[in-house]
């Protein structure tokens, strides 16, 4: 419990739309703790995003935020001043954003920026500062640190960027990193090394680290636990072996059924697809989210919600009524994806 | 930086030789300017010799060239009516003109950055609505129209300010005022326009990531990318300002370029109208350079073009 880094318990997020109330997040509750990694995975319009920028209270104005507990190495996250929540931004907790193109301020240079991130939360001079910028970018993989420090972001491309924006996030020794779908902007060859670089500094620095990503095979290599988001709730988390080797919600086995296995896969073999759209999540949604998409759906699944069940004795939980049932025929799978 | 400069610089000097070129033919849009000077009832002969003497038998491009080497070497040619050299009268007046135009546009500025950026940061507040209303009002309500209101209000009614002169800093207020108002509106709606789409990009959510204070969110990081348009449209609006100041230092009865401007007109005074316009719209190419530069120093991304 003493190197709990984050723990977020009953989330919610609510955004008016002009035909009610957007509910994207609906009691999302998950933790990490120093060294791991906790991967968010979903599909878009999930709440992945709103339930990352919920914890770094970065939420669009409109929106309003609910939780029954949401704190960073015990300190509130939540009903906090702007100003004591500004000195954690940044500072034990860093952001890196999807749009590297985007994110940094075409106005000043890379160094500016990233002293910036240091100077407001230390004090310590400007040489110094500078001193740990360049050394960051050296470990980010960016060579002639020096001379980026005296660029401006247009003359860098996407994936530099993106490296300068984690260097960003790591200047002030953070405790907790959220990386919020970093690699999507990327060209493919770029995404594998940041995904890489971004688990190996999470093991250097000794941090916790919140994944949200659609790329399952990084999630199978790197995460300590999943959190599977459908529709704004939390349908099946575990560790990553729980979740990879045994999924026991219909939609976690849609997902895994829609990326190629090497060695398995056969050429010219269809890929599974989940058919169907995701819910709008105006106003309340009776019973499972997933029930219009799912194979598997009987009348109990509409009448009342759906509770995440954990399995006994074990962090693996399930938001399905029929987990244990289906799970006990293995066949099933096979004729879901169909 | 510096290849850009030159560039700029060089685009100013080609503007300001063509509109040395459309000043000097000026002279020939209304008719022969030797009967002009010559006056009604003049006789052949004599608008012949004034021909002559002022040079207007020699080729076009010849006297062109002749004007702009003596502009050049600060000779802009004699005032017919006054008798003087223009240059010398012009440069008396300009200073006058030139101080309007610096107040004017210091108070269109201060008036309009701070309350665009005040009612982007709090869009649809009391503050947002107090600026629409002032900039519907500044846009719809001519410039003689409000000089003439100021003086009824505060140099008749109030007696609180001089109406007329230029004895002290006290007459340059309503003036001021009057000429900047109008520069305001256009300032005022698209500082608030920038800063509200620079407060929804994702630089900003990268610096309130930081935890950088929203002071410090708002002017480092928003108004530096917000202002760069409202540096080209200033620049533009000094010219309008330039303009105006005709109007408005006639009504106040200041000694600057644009009564000048106004005395030559009605005495068709040509070499002194051509020197005005001139010099006014030198002034406004080298704004204009001054505005490129200042917003190659804000926008690095500039600076490559």
């Amino acid at each position: 419990m003493s190197d709990r880094i984050l723990t977020v318990e009953g989330l919610e997020v609510s955004l008016p739309v002009p035909s009610g109330t957007l509910n994207a997040v609906q009691g999302v509750s998950f933790h990490v703790d120093r060294g791991e990694t906790v991967c968010i995975v979903g599909e878009s319009g999930c709440g992945k995003s709103l339930t990352a920028l919920a914890i770094m209270d970065l939420l669009p104005r409109r929106a309003r935020r609910v939780a029954r507990t949401l704190t960073l190495l015990g300190d509130p996250l939540i009903g906090v001043p702007e100003t004591k929540m500004a000195d954690l931004r940044g500072n034990r907790m860093g952001m890196i954003f999807q749009e590297p193109m985007t994110s940094l301020n075409p106005a000043y240079t890379i160094g500016n920026q990233l002293e910036e991130a240091l100077l407001r939360h230390r004090k310590v001079p400007r040489a110094k500062a500078r001193e740990r910028a360049v050394h960051l970018l050296e470990r980010v993989g960016i060579t002639a640190a020096g001379q980026r420090l005296r660029q401006y972001p247009h003359q860098l491309s996407g994936g530099l960027r993106q490296r300068v924006m984690i260097a960003m996030a790591l200047m002030t020794g953070p405790d907790l990193i959220i990386a919020d779908e970093p690699t999507t902007a990327l060209d493919v060859t770029i995404q594998a090394q940041i995904l890489h670089l971004l688990a190996e500094l999470q093991r250097e620095f000794h941090m916790g680290l919140v994944l949200i990503t659609h790329d399952l095979g990084v999630v199978a290599r790197i995460a300590t636990r999943v959190v599977v988001m459908y529709a704004g709730q939390v349908v099946e988390t575990g560790t990553a072996a729980e979740v990879f080797g045994a999924p026991r919600h219909p939609y976690t086995r849609g997902l895994l059924d829609c990326i190629p296995i090497p060695g398995k896969t056969k050429r010219g073999e269809h890929l599974g697809t989940i058919p169907g759209m995701v819910p709008s999540l105006v106003g309340q949604m009776e019973g499972c989210h997933f029930a219009g998409r799912c194979n598997y759906v009987i009348d109990e699944c509409r009448a009342a919600p759906i509770p995440l069940v954990s399995a006994p004795g074990r962090g693996h939980a399930v938001r399905c009524i029929r987990a244990d049932e289906l799970s006990r025929q293995p066949a099933a799978a096979e004729e879901g994806a169909a | 930086m510096a290849i850009f400069a030159l560039k700029r610089l060089g685009v100013a000097l080609l503007v300001a030789l063509t509109v040395s070129l459309i000043t000097f033919s000026m002279n020939y849009l209304s008719g022969d300017p030797a009967i002009t000077i010559a006056g009604e009832g003049a006789r052949i002969e004599d608008i012949e010799n004034i021909r002559r003497y002022y040079g207007f038998d020699r080729p076009i491009l010849v006297q062109y060239w002749d004007w702009l080497w003596n502009a050049l070497h600060g000779d802009l040619g004699r005032s017919y009516s006054l008798r003087v050299p223009v240059a010398d009268v012009i440069f008396e007046r300009l200073p006058t003109t030139m101080l309007l135009g610096a107040c004017a546009i210091t108070f269109g500025l201060t008036l309009a950055i701070p309350l665009g950026v005040l009612a982007a940061v709090k869009p649809n507040s009391f503050f947002d609505r107090l600026a629409l209303t002032l900039a519907v009002v500044g846009q719809a309500m001519p410039t003689f129209w409000f000089g003439l209101t100021l003086i009824l209000v505060f140099g008749v009614m109030l007696r609180w300010l001089p109406i007329t002169g230029q004895a002290s800093w006290w007459n340059f207020v309503m003036p001021a005022v009057a000429l900047g108002y109008n520069v305001a509106p256009a300032v005022m709606r698209l500082t608030r326009a920038g800063m509200l789409e620079v407060l929804a990009s994702d630089y900003i959510r990268t610096a309130r990531a930081k935890g950088l204070r929203p002071m410090k969110v708002l002017f480092k990081h928003a108004l530096r990318n917000a202002v760069i348009p409202v540096v080209a449209l200033a620049a533009v609006q000094f010219g309008f300002m330039l303009g105006g100041s005709i109007v408005i230092e006639t009504i106040f009865q200041i000694n600057g370029l644009g009564y000048l401007a106004w005395e030559s007109i009605q005495r068709k005074d040509l070499p002194m109208m051509q020197a005005i316009v001139l010099i006014l719209s030198i002034i406004y190419v080298v704004i204009t350079f001054l505005a490129d530069m200042l917003n190659a120093f804000l926008d690095p991304r500039i600076r490559v073009t």
